[in-house]
This record gives structure tokens, C-alpha cells and sequence, in this order.
């Protein structure tokens, strides 16, 4: 209720007196509230400068900041996803998919390819969260597993960065045995003794986590991320209680044993270069 | 059958197998074997138009009926000297997957499942079929040692899916599914997964990466519930009939995607009817599977099962 109410109708401002603030040029941080100028936001990796928030980045963004610049090239970037349920809900998966290709951004909600890092040659898989909430259907799966089968046949290490809500529900059985297969080719890199990394960022939830996401020789996270198999909201209902405070954030998981460690934006490349040469046994 | 559990689209069926029992009472005293005989053909008919026709929800009804064979019927009905075994190692026991040795044929294997609770008490004993991480690190326990003593691994798949408890992700049930599908995939024994109920995502998943694939002809087999998925896709989690068509999860569904190897028949009426009928059938499906699983060397079986999943997609470039 309002302490002081207003009598008069609010005084008119003419539009053109408006000060017209160009789309985008400000970003509020949805955890400290600060307003920030989205530039310099930008320049700072798109980590909050007052209280460390990690936004989401997008998956060419984030090759970009670990991969060595002009090193990646891409593989399968032609892969795209079909109908072949012919899923409707209130719209139809085809109709999702279009729409989502259409925006321009990636093919599908993951973007593969090898790159150096430091001069190491890696196989790098990025989700794309904004293609359908980075959910993992056939091409996904497809492409993660090719990314793992080139590892074993150029003997170069993996890392999948991972930011999804888990299994694409329109393509049911399939995008669930994508965890099968995805985790059956981990099995073979692992046998061949080739280091998997997997950075888990927010969010990554459901069929992804509970398969290569949780499989890293080393796993490894962005602060405050959202990690955890059953979506919270889910869990809160079949409880009917409410969850503890910081509940399936990385510190959590990285408390519950879950996690190596929570690493930060501007320290992944070099954390990653770092621990990598250690498992490849390179000279520093 | 005496105190049957009838689903909603049996009603007709009911009303005509409560008459056949009513006639059969009243026969003591007089002679109606005509009559009966009579309705007793009707309902024959009945039956087999009502289990010709069902939609995807119905299917996934059946899957779910109180009275479906679980793990431990079809231990005793097909197996013998199972020697249930317990625990992770690591935590605790789950009561919603057993497991442990048994002979099939004579000959000794692992034998691994899900199991539900009939009766209210122990429906909530088993968690109404919801694994822990507990349970699918017993799994996994009891798999490698099948391998250390080169038994072959049977699983029998039953559940809604993974629990979805505060415990469960604390321990850690995305990791624990996810080291099954790893291992499993590099098991050099035989592994042989029957989808016998519910087939519910992830806590499914985690014990059935196997050699081969059969699928009871009234389970269902999805990367969601229909529950779960119409409450994300509608907000609405009544509209299970109207996802579970979405979905396709039902046997024939899932054979046409070539994630199943065989569908077993079930008894008219579904395997709640008639227990010793479907296990026999499986019970020569198992027997039938091992047999030829069993001339192949682990090496051979580990990439042949990764062959198998290694095809599991659809899309285009």
C-alpha cells in the first residue's frame, strides 16, 4: 500500500524531451541490482565488475576466450535436427527448430570444433543455451560424440562446455539414449588414457549432467552455477518443502564433492591450459 | 482372475467379467453354461478389441497397473537360488533396485531391477520404484562383479524414473547415472536389459545400456513421464494423455527407432493378468538372447554395444 497517494494525474512529458537511451546500452546485473554499462560489461568478460556475477555468454563468445585466436575451426557445423516424431505441442518441434535456426546464431544448440590452447591442440565442444535452452537432442549427441572420436583419433584431449536444460523432450527416446552414447565414447577416451574436462556452466541441468557432463577427469565450473539433475522446482514439489539455501549452485556441489573446483571466467583458459599440460605431460 | 485392478477403458470389460462371476455363483444351482459360455465369448472379444486398440496413455496405464510382474516375481518365476545381494559400499542400501545372483538355465548370472511395492507399506519401502544414487552404485557394484567372475548381467527396467529428493542430488544421481552409462558401455560380459513396466528417463538409463534390448509389449520407454512432460510443455501436469502421444513411448514406437531389439507379447489383457504366462515368454527370450550373446568375446561385445548406441539418432547434414 502507498504511503502518499497521488491526486493529480502525472504530468505529461513530451516524447521528444525523453532522453532516448539506445536498446542495450545499459544491463542491470540480476544478482546486485547494479546498472552497468553493457561495453564495459562486455570488456569484463560479462562478469559483473560489483559482485562477480557470470552472465551467460554465447558459445562463440566463449570460444573465443579459451581458444587461441584465429585456432579453432569448426566441424559439422551443417548438422541440424529433424522432426521425425513429428512432435507437437503448441507448436511443433520442426516450427522450434526453424525458429531457432532462423535467429542466426548456430544450427543447433552446440557448436564443435578444434583449436589450440596455449598452442595445444584441443577438441572443444560449446553448448549454445540460447538455441532451445541448449537441450541435447540427436545432433548434439552426434556432435559431442564425434568431438570425443576425433580426440581419440588425433590422441587430443576433450572439453565440453556445458550450459543446458538436459534431453530435447521432442525427440524422446532418442535425445535419452544420446546419454548413452555420449558416455559409451568417454568410455573409449578413457580406456586410450586422453584427459576429458567438462565446465559446467549455468545452467546445466537434467539428461546433460547426468551423463559426460558429470564425467570429467576433472570437472569444473563457473561461479554460482545452476548444476543438478532434477530442476529444482520439481524437486520442491515432490517434497513440499523448501530447499536449502544455495541449493545445486556450484558451491554446493563443489561442498557435496561434486566439483574439482570453481573457477572464474578470466582465470578458465589458463586453469584449463594449465592442468591440461599436466595430464599430456608437457614441459611447462 | 479374482480381486482384479481394472484401468478406466476396462469398464465394459468389468461389468461383463463381474457377470460371468455372478452367473458362475448362481450355476451351483442350476445349470448355465450356455449363458456363460456365451458372455465368456463376448468378453474374449472384448478384450482382445480393447488391447488391439489402445492409445499411447492407455499403454502407459497398463505399464503402470499394480499388479504388473515386477523384478522379484520374475526372479522367482524364472530364476532359481537368486542370493539377493545389498548395498553400495558407500552410503547405504536402495530398496528401489535389487539385485544379486541367480541361475537361469542352470547357470549362474547377475541379475539386477527395479522394483515397486504393492501394497501401501511397500510401495513406500521401494520408493514407489524411485532409485537413489545408492541404488544405481549397488547396480553398478554388482555388474563389476559379474565381470570379475565372468557372469552375464540380466536388468529388468521398472521405474517412474530418479528420485527427485534434495539426498538424491546431494550424493550425487547425475554422477551416479552417469558412471552406469560409462561403465556399462565397457562391460566385457553379456548384458541383456528387459523394459518390463516403466521405462522413466535417466533412472531407467542407468541400468540398461546392454547387448540387447526387449521390451514387454505394454511398457513404455521415455526420456520424460507424461506427467513430467506435460507439465513443461502445458503447465499442466493432468494433460499426461495428451504428452504420452507426443511422446511415442510405447513399444512399437520405440522398435520402429531401432532402440529395442524385440518386443515380447504379453498375455490378452497385459502381463498383470496372467504372470507365468509372460515369464515363460521371457524366460525363453532370455535364455534364446544368451545363448547367442555368449559365443562372443568381450572385446567383440564392448564394440558391438557401442556400434549399437553409437546409431541411435536422427538427423541431417
Amino acid at each position: 500500500m502507498a504511503w502518499f497517494k497521488r491526486d493529480k494525474a502525472p504530468m505529461a512529458v513530451k516524447d521528444e524531451k525523453k532522453v532516448k537511451v539506445p536498446e542495450g546500452l545499459w544491463t542491470k546485473c540480476p544478482s546486485c541490482g547494479e546498472s552497468l554499462i553493457t561495453k564495459d560489461l562486455e570488456a569484463n568478460l560479462n562478469v559483473c565488475p560489483k559482485c562477480g556475477h557470470h552472465f551467460r555468454i554465447s558459445a562463440r563468445r566463449r570460444i573465443d576466450l579459451l581458444l587461441d585466436a584465429g585456432s579453432f575451426s569448426e566441424y559439422d557445423a551443417g548438422m541440424v535436427s529433424v522432426d521425425f516424431l513429428d512432435f507437437k505441442d503448441s507448436k511443433s518441434y520442426q516450427s522450434r527448430i526453424d525458429a531457432a535456426v532462423a535467429k542466426g546464431g548456430s544450427k543447433d544448440a552446440i557448436i564443435c570444433g578444434s583449436g589450440e590452447m596455449e598452442g595445444l591442440k584441443v577438441q572443444l565442444a560449446v553448448f549454445d543455451f540460447s538455441f532451445m535452452g541448449g537441450s541435447m537432442g540427436s545432433v548434439v549427441g552426434e556432435k559431442i560424440t564425434r568431438a570425443i572420436e576425433r580426440g581419440l583419433e588425433e590422441g587430443t584431449p576433450v572439453i565440453v562446455v556445458s550450459a543446458s536444460g538436459g534431453a530435447r523432450m521432442q525427440e524422446s527416446i532418442l535425445s535419452l539414449m544420446q546419454m548413452a552414447k555420449t558416455s559409451a565414447a568417454l568410455a573409449k577416451l578413457k580406456a586410450k588414457g586422453l584427459p576429458f574436462i567438462s565446465i559446467l556452466t549455468d545452467p546445466t541441468t537434467g539428461g546433460v549432467t547426468a551423463s559426460f557432463a558429470m564425467l570429467g577427469d576433472l570437472n569444473i565450473a563457473e561461479p554460482k552455477a545452476l548444476i543438478g539433475f532434477a530442476g529444482p522446482r520439481v524437486i520442491e514439489q515432490t517434497i513440499r518443502a523448501k530447499l536449502p539455501e544455495g541449493f545445486q549452485r556450484a558451491e554446493y556441489l563443489l561442498e557435496h564433492g561434486m566439483l574439482d573446483m570453481i573457477v572464474e571466467r578470466s582465470e578458465m583458459k589458463a586453469t584449463l591450459h594449465r592442468v591440461l599440460t599436466m595430464l599430456c605431460r608437457v614441459a611447462a | 482372475m479374482a480381486n482384479q485392478v481394472y484401468m478406466d477403458f476396462e469398464k465394459p470389460l468389468m461389468e461383463l467379467e463381474k457377470k460371468i462371476e455372478e452367473l458362475a455363483e448362481l450355476s451351483r444351482e442350476m445349470d448355465l453354461s450356455k449363458e456363460i459360455a456365451k458372455l465368456e465369448k463376448r468378453a474374449e472379444e472384448m478384450r482382445s478389441e480393447i488391447f488391439s486398440n489402445l492409445s499411447r496413455w492407455q499403454t502407459a496405464q497398463i505399464a503402470r497397473h499394480i499388479n504388473r510382474p515386477f523384478t522379484l516375481d520374475y526372479l522367482k518365476l524364472i530364476f532359481t537360488d537368486f542370493t539377493e545381494l545389498h548395498g553400495d559400499r558407500l552410503f547405504g542400501d536402495d530398496h528401489a533396485i535389487v539385485g544379486g545372483l541367480a541361475r537361469l538355465d542352470g547357470e549362474a548370472v547377475m541379475v539386477i531391477g527395479h522394483q515397486k511395492g504393492r501394497d501401501t507399506k511397500e510401495k513406500v519401502f521401494r520408493n514407489f520404484g524411485m532409485p537413489n544414487p545408492e541404488g544405481y552404485r549397488k547396480a553398478l557394484r554388482l555388474m563389476l562383479m559379474a565381470q570379475q567372475f565372468g557372469l552375464p548381467i540380466i536388468t529388468f527396467v521398472d521405474t517412474p524414473g530418479a528420485f527427485p529428493g534434495i539426498g538424491a542430488e546431494e550424493r550425487g544421481q547425475a554422477e551416479a547415472i552417469a558412471r552406469n552409462l560409462r561403465e556399462m558401455a565397457g562391460l566385457t560380459v553379456p548384458i541383456i536389459v528387459v523394459i518390463t513396466g516403466e521405462g522413466g528417463s535417466g533412472g531407467a538409463l542407468a541400468i540398461a545400456v546392454g547387448d540387447r534390448v526387449l521390451m514387454l509389449e505394454h511398457s513404455v520407454y521415455a526420456v520424460i513421464s507424461p506427467e513430467g512432460c506435460a507439465a513443461i510443455l502445458w503447465s499442466d501436469g493432468t494433460k499426461g494423455a495428451q504428452a504420452a502421444e507426443a511422446l511415442k513411448p510405447t513399444a512399437k514406437d520405440i522398435r520402429e527407432l531401432d532402440v529395442i531389439d524385440e518386443i515380447l507379447p504379453e498375455p490378452l489383457g497385459g502381463a498383470h493378468r496372467d504372470h507365468e504366462a509372460m515369464a515363460k515368454t521371457l524366460h525363453e527370450a532370455l535364455s534364446r538372447n544368451l545363448k547367442e550373446l555368449k559365443g562372443k568375446s568381450g572385446e567383440q561385445l564392448v564394440e558391438e554395444r557401442y556400434q549399437k548406441f553409437r546409431k541411435m539418432s536422427r538427423f541431417v547434414e
